[in-house]
């Protein structure tokens, strides 16, 4: 934990700028997320490589506390996380300080990470972005095989919902997955391949890359490098990659009306 | 404005798994899995991910209920455990100590369901023994 971070908290809490800062805590060796009120009480403030969905949790907080500035902590896809959010109106980028810090080459590898920091980090060094090789190797196969390998994958799923549910990019009030006329009730795995693709379709110009979802997934199904493909496919046709501040995605914009 | 997250452990199965409840102003609003946990590391299945729903839940049962013509009936505790003694003594001296079963529950602690099975096998004398966790 960097004696740099903290000072900073410290000093944004003196200056009035943010009412509380939301971060991680160490909690009898647990890193667990956190909403620190105080410039005093950030004694427990600690972070590891566990990364948590904070900005899901900022979402609960602005839903209730509109009017509070919050400070928040943040890697490179939390940032990307907050522009895209930001244009979907669910945050307001008035309400919000972010504190950055850099991730590790060992973080940014193990991500596959195209942007490992964010655009200010006040801790950390700066590493190059990486390379996509897992999408590249799946591209690489027949399209038999590469069938075969997300149908075999799929076929682990056990409808935990936790890709859903770790996601901050999931804000929906109601969820396709949970229509019973897409998706069959009690039924596992869920139909495979349709409940998968739903949900990489609906990641679309949405997914930000912060592979919480394969991380939260019990049955280890490469979900990130799916959802990394779905990005690659709308930055080819749409020319719009989310979580920069360029652009808004194709699917958040109405367009003009067709003609009659 | 208070969030805090809260440790626990699953109460679902026996696994085990690592739960953080998120708490918002005092009312847990959700849970995520404990990434430090070495049995879930960070992950966990459906029954988890919503295991702070029933805590709240309306359809909780908090008060011992008996079955009076028909309709499930708020009784104290004596007159609960009363009734429960007499039957399980009433239909083991008319069937057998085998027409009765014990589930427990993995909700328990292993001491709770040491003296669990213990009762059912040495004071009632039957095997039938099983517990919510066969699911």
């Amino acid at each position: 934990m960097s004696e740099k971070i903290k000072q900073y908290i410290v000093e944004l809490f003196q200056q009035g700028k943010i009412k509380a800062f939301l971060g991680l805590k160490d909690e009898s060796g647990h890193i667990v997320p956190h909403l620190f009120s105080n410039a005093e009480d950030l004694d427990g403030l600690n972070f590891g490589t566990e990364r948590y969905p904070l900005n899901k949790i900022l979402i609960q907080l602005y839903k209730r506390y509109p009017d509070v500035t919050i400070g928040i902590l943040i890697r490179g896809c939390d940032e990307r996380g907050l522009k895209e959010l930001y244009k979907w109106n669910q945050l307001q980028p008035e309400k919000i300080i972010a504190v950055g810090i850099a991730c590790s080459k060992e973080q940014a590898e193990y991500c596959e990470c195209s942007k490992p920091y964010p655009d200010t980090c006040i801790s950390g060094e700066q590493t190059p972005g990486v390379d996509n090789k897992t999408v590249k190797k799946i591209d690489s196969l027949e399209i038999s095989e590469r069938l075969n390998y997300w149908l075999d994958n799929f076929s682990r799923c056990i409808k935990c919902y936790g890709c859903r549910d770790i996601c901050p990019m999931c804000f929906c009030n109601e969820c396709s997955l949970e229509e019973v006329e897409f998706i069959e009730r009690g039924k596992i795995p869920p139909e495979n391949p349709i409940f998968h693709l739903s949900r990489a379709v609906h990641m679309a110009g949405r997914c930000i890359d912060c592979g919480l979802c394969e991380e939260a997934c019990p049955s280890i199904i490469p979900l990130r490098t799916l959802y990394k493909k779905v990005t690659d496919i709308i930055e080819d046709h749409f020319s719009y990659r989310p979580g920069y501040d360029d652009g808004k995605s194709p699917l958040n914009i109405l367009g003009p009306r067709p003609e009659e | 404005m208070d969030y805090r997250s809260v440790l626990t452990i699953c109460p679902y199965c026996g696994c085990g798994c690592g739960l953080v409840l998120q708490i918002l102003d005092g009312k847990i609003i959700g849970t995520l899995p404990s990434k430090k946990n070495p049995v879930n590391v960070g992950k966990l299945c459906i029954k988890g991910w919503n295991a702070h729903e029933f805590i709240t839940s309306s359809e909780r049962i908090t008060k011992p209920l008996i079955r009076k013509n028909g309709d499930l009936r708020e009784v104290g505790w004596d007159e609960a455990l009363e009734f429960t003694s007499s039957e399980l003594k009433r239909i083991k001296q008319h069937n057998g100590p085998d027409s009765l079963a014990f589930m427990s529950s993995a909700k328990c602690t292993n001491e709770e369901n040491y003296l669990f099975q213990k009762f059912a096998r040495a004071v009632v004398g039957t095997n039938n023994v099983d517990h919510c966790a066969r699911l």
